[in-house]
């Protein structure tokens, strides 16, 4: 039973990874993009990780996703030139990316670490609650989640100006000044 | 079902969104591809954490959940500047930073 669902989870996180380079709209590749991460959400789940899963569906899925699709449907679907500034781009990219999961399939399998090759310990009903997990988020990693605020807080002014209507007006004015 | 199986999954998931980051041009995919690699990096951590039977693990992925959202933000928010000022939106076009 956890065979099927952990290969279910892998197929769809596997299939939606691949589609978001394989297709060329982007607003399907963020389609894409949310069958691998509900996919994924679904491994969580299986790696007892309840909250971390809860997050991935109402955050990244949710809320992050909506953020991308409005962008993908504002930008519209812009044509990817053939021409390569690099020659042979196309037939080195996918080469250098498997030398990179070759690299990493040696570490991993090469690896001295014998827990990888159990299934883990039995772990207690309260592994990987909200419970558990804010706990340790509000206890030990307090300074960890007051950066993570103060990241966000940053990130969302850079957006605002980056994207900002003002900000985008002067932009126009100066641009109409010089032309 | 020992957690080698998800190490190794996540494994194929990075490969696969670094290649997406060296295949493709338009910024829009080359953040999702980035997407790909930091949730292959996350579903490494929530593995291990599984393995030591230790819940810090998932406090980081947590962690690096939060960093990928600002990612996005300040990503999405240069491509819609980009836009704005009718750039094209193709990496090998904007590579000179003169503006």
């Amino acid at each position: 039973m956890i065979y099927v669902a952990f290969f279910a989870g892998a197929i769809g996180a596997i299939g939606g990874a691949v589609a978001v380079i394989a297709m060329r709209n982007p607003f399907y590749s963020v389609l894409a993009l949310v069958v691998h991460l509900v996919s994924l959400a679904g491994l969580f789940l299986l790696l007892y990780a309840q909250f971390i899963a809860a997050a991935q569906v109402v955050v990244y899925a949710g809320a992050v996703m909506v953020l991308y699709v409005f962008v993908a449907a504002y930008v519209g679907a812009a044509e990817e030139p053939l021409w390569e500034p690099i020659p042979g781009q196309r037939f080195l990219a996918p080469l250098l990316a498997a030398a990179l999961l070759v690299e990493l399939a040696i570490a991993i399998l090469g690896t001295g670490l014998s827990a990888l090759d159990t299934g883990g310990p039995t772990l207690p009903a309260s592994f990987g609650t909200p419970t558990q997990v804010g706990h340790l988020l509000l206890e030990r990693f307090l300074i960890v989640f007051e950066a993570a605020s103060m990241l966000l807080l940053v990130a969302a002014v850079g957006a605002v100006t980056l994207a900002g209507r003002a900000h985008a007006r002067a932009e126009d004015e100066r641009a109409r000044g010089t032309a | 079902m020992t957690v080698t199986w998800y190490v190794v999954l996540s494994a194929v998931l990075f490969a696969v969104g670094a290649g997406g980051v060296l295949i493709r041009r338009s910024p829009l995919v080359i953040l999702l591809c980035l997407e790909l690699m930091l949730n292959a990096g996350n579903l490494a951590l929530v593995a291990f954490s599984r393995a030591h039977g230790n819940a810090e693990g998932q406090v980081f992925a947590l962690i690096v959940m939060v960093v990928a959202a600002c990612e996005v933000v300040v990503g999405l928010g240069l491509i819609v500047a980009i836009f704005r000022r009718r750039l094209p939106l193709n990496v090998d076009d904007l590579r000179e930073l003169r503006g």
